[in-house]
């Protein structure tokens, strides 16, 4: 029986994919489980698995092709079997798809609620430039390329705001210094800035920073590391995932989401970790880091970041974050401040560790300090509740056998 | 200035006109003994008389029709239909010969005549007693086509209603009939076919008439909050459309959103947006919306009743959808 592979959905506000490859030619045999094809996504290259088992019979959607989630991109069957495309709703299309229009019942006159007021805007296909009537006369007026201006409309379409932008960047004559370069938005980049921009301006933000001692943390680490076998050394980040991840365990109201009227508590602990990309930035997600063990959880994280360094995440490493990690320990940074990454309620944001002079039984000596800041969303949780988990954080930190036992 | 109710300006530009030309009359259901089914009315059979307001059996054609003869003999009566939808049973006499007569006969006739009626939703009147089918009277060419939003538009324009030698459908929101406003004293005269702004702004033209100008007043105070300041123009007039206001006010701020209660389809947002992109195409920034009562027949219960029709938050949104 020939099974109609369509394109997958790999993030809840993914609209459409663009083909990469083909890893399956048309005639190849493919297991269940096997990898058919490479999809890019707004987040990344993803390698898609075969649901069935069969033999390529088609390919439906070319290589470096964009089509929206849901249009069929292949066929697999058996290889004698006849194919009919058109019964299996397979039919290569002329355009995208129209939405589906419901047959309206005969002899009513009520017709089905007007469509929502603000519908998500398809990306513009490449090499046409999706601009507002206003714009694009602008533009003629002043002599800019469209199709050089980054749009922050709906979509991506340029408006208004994005010529007087254009005309404010360019430079007041030619200087020898340098080319001024445009460089248009790429898929990641602007869905980051879709992203925070959202957070920033809808999520109530607010912050709690702690100084954690992190004397026992890299003492363990090191002793912990010096058992592992190279390749399997954990970060001083795997430990905090850990910690983040028990201590979330105690307060539901910080690994949640807010749902229209609702909190959602999540029942998992998928505890995020952003990794920084040349093209951008992307959240790889361990899941269940509260029933993990360092060594699994290092042991996953660190292959979660080759592949996304590869390009080549799968859905599975880049969905369902109940909370975020964000650690610029590795730069020498003091402590920062990160924004909610959406739907979560809250991300940590965790500095360098440093050597610093510190009082204990009334001598100054040397101590190792570790600076975190608690992002969250005041519509979940406030400060108090906050400062409680960081308390618990700390203790989980400053006592870190307990993250390993 | 004093502060009065939409009633009583409608009740003073009726009385001020009568006052002033004999040749001014009232005829309709209840309109007389009663004073109106909305109490505009009260008081002027005791003082006019029954020749001057007259009671009619309820024959909403004979009340048209009757109208339209005696305007063409010279009188200018004021027809009072007790609801807008009970102008469905009016309309051959309305839209085949009010809306006709003086073309066909070749200018002899002038039709002086003023339809006065109750439009609109909200009061829980069920689905054939809340409807707000104005534009179906402004699709007529012959016809004026007049719903004011505030008490002293209400005044100013019934007064130049009476006074136009064009048959005017005037067209009263049942739910503004108590809304205060100031109206000046005595003599003020609004132009039909002038559009107004009724709230200046930069960031957004929102276009709107009779009911729907106070729920687009709210909305632009709420989105003022968020530091949005819409323009707001009120209509007034659906026939003569005019729309010089709203395309000056759409060249500067680039985006638009028509509010009416009637249903969105063929509706006022249409005629006004398709105007607006062969107007103005090049000005537009931004796909111009339209909120508009939700398709189907209004529900009697009223959370229903009041979902299906534009609120304050609908406008709100709509804003947000486009900047």
């Amino acid at each position: 029986m020939a099974e109609v592979v369509s394109m997958p959905k790999l993030g809840f506000d993914m609209a459409e994919g663009r083909l990469v490859r083909w890893v399956k030619s048309e005639g190849e045999t493919v297991r269940k489980g096997e990898v058919l094809v490479e999809i890019e996504t707004d987040k990344a290259t993803v390698e898609v698995e075969a649901a069935v088992s069969g033999t390529v019979r088609k390919h439906l959607v070319n290589e470096g092709t964009s089509v929206p989630v849901g249009t069929p991109i292949a066929v697999l069957g058996d290889p004698e079997e006849s194919l009919d495309l058109e019964s299996l709703g397979a039919a290569p299309r002329a355009s995208s798809p129209e939405t589906a229009v419901a047959p309206s019942r005969p002899g009513a006159a009520a017709e089905p609620s007007q469509p929502a007021l603000i519908l998500p805007s398809p990306e513009p296909a490449a090499g046409q430039v999706k601009a507002s009537p206003l714009a694009r006369r602008l533009a003629a007026e002043r002599g800019l390329d469209l199709a050089a201006i980054a749009g922050s409309g709906p979509g991506g379409r340029v408006v208004k705001r994005d010529i007087q932008a254009a005309l404010q960047d360019t430079p007041p004559g030619s200087g020898p210094v340098g080319e001024t370069e445009r460089i248009p938005v790429s898929k990641l980049r602007g869905l980051i800035g879709r992203r925070m921009t959202q957070a920033k301006q809808q999520v109530p933000h607010f912050y709690l920073t702690a100084e954690i001692d992190a004397g026992r943390l890299m003492a363990l680490r090191q002793e912990w590391n010096a058992l592992q076998p190279e390749g399997h050394k954990a970060s001083v980040n795997d430990f905090v995932v850990k910690a983040a991840a028990l201590a979330l365990r105690q307060f539901p109201n910080l690994n949640a989401s807010l749902e229209g009227q609702e909190i959602v508590r999540h029942g998992q602990v998928n505890v995020g970790v952003a990794v920084a990309l040349e093209e951008g930035l992307l959240t790889v997600v361990c899941r269940d880091a509260d029933r993990k063990s360092i060594r699994l959880i290092s042991d996953e994280v660190r292959e979660m970041i080759a592949r996304a360094r590869q390009g080549k995440v799968r859905p599975d490493d880049i969905q369902g974050s109940t909370f975020s990690v964000s650690n610029l320990g590795m730069f020498d940074i003091d402590h920062f401040i990160a924004i909610v990454n959406p739907p979560e309620a809250a991300i940590l944001a965790i500095g360098s560790v440093r050597l610093e002079p510190v009082v204990e039984e009334g001598q100054v000596v040397i101590g190792q300090r570790m600076k975190v800041t608690l992002s969250a969303d005041h519509r979940v949780t406030d400060g108090a509740e906050g400062a409680r988990w960081l308390q618990v954080l700390r203790g989980c930190l400053e006592n870190p056998l307990q993250l390993i036992l | 200035m004093a502060v009065i109710t939409m009633r009583e300006a409608i009740s003073q530009a009726l009385w001020e006109e009568m006052e002033r030309d004999e040749r001014v009359f009232i005829m309709g259901e209840e309109v007389g003994v009663w004073g109106g089914s909305y109490a505009v009315t009260k008081g002027f059979y005791d003082h006019f008389g029954p020749k001057r307001v007259r009671d009619t059996p309820i024959a909403e054609g004979v009340i048209v029709g009757a109208a339209n003869g005696a305007a063409m003999a010279g009188l200018r009566p004021v027809a009072e239909l007790m609801t807008v939808n009970f102008a469905f049973l009016a309309m051959d006499q309305i839209v085949n010969h009010s809306a006709k007569l003086h073309s066909m006969f070749g200018g002899q006739f002038a039709l002086p005549l003023v339809i006065r009626t109750v439009g609109g939703a909200g009061r829980q009147l069920g689905a054939t007693h809340s409807q707000t089918p104005d534009v179906v009277f402004a699709h007529f060419p012959g016809l004026k086509v007049v719903a004011p939003g505030t008490p002293a538009d209400a005044k100013g324009l019934l007064k130049s209603a009476i006074r136009s030698d064009d048959p005017v459908m005037f067209i009263e929101h049942a739910t503004l009939y108590q809304l205060r406003g100031e109206v000046p004293e005595g003599q003020i005269l609004e132009p039909i076919g002038v559009s107004k702004i009724q709230r200046q702004g930069e960031d957004i033209t929102i276009i709107t008439y009779s009911k729907m100008l106070q729920t687009s007043l709210l909305a632009a105070d709420q989105l003022a909050k968020e530091g949005i300041e819409a323009e707001v123009v009120d209509l007034r007039t659906l026939r003569p459309l005019d729309l010089k206001p709203v395309l000056e006010s759409f060249k500067r701020t680039n985006r638009a959103v028509i509010v009416e209660e009637g249903w969105q389809s063929y509706g006022l947002g249409a005629e006004v947006a398709a105007r607006l992109y062969e107007q103005a195409f090049d000005y537009a920034d931004a796909p111009i919306r339209r909120v508009a009562q939700k398709e189907v027949p209004l529900p009697y219960n009223r959370t229903l009743e009041q979902l299906a029709l534009p609120q304050v938050e609908d406008v709100v949104r709509a804003v947000r959808g486009v900047l």
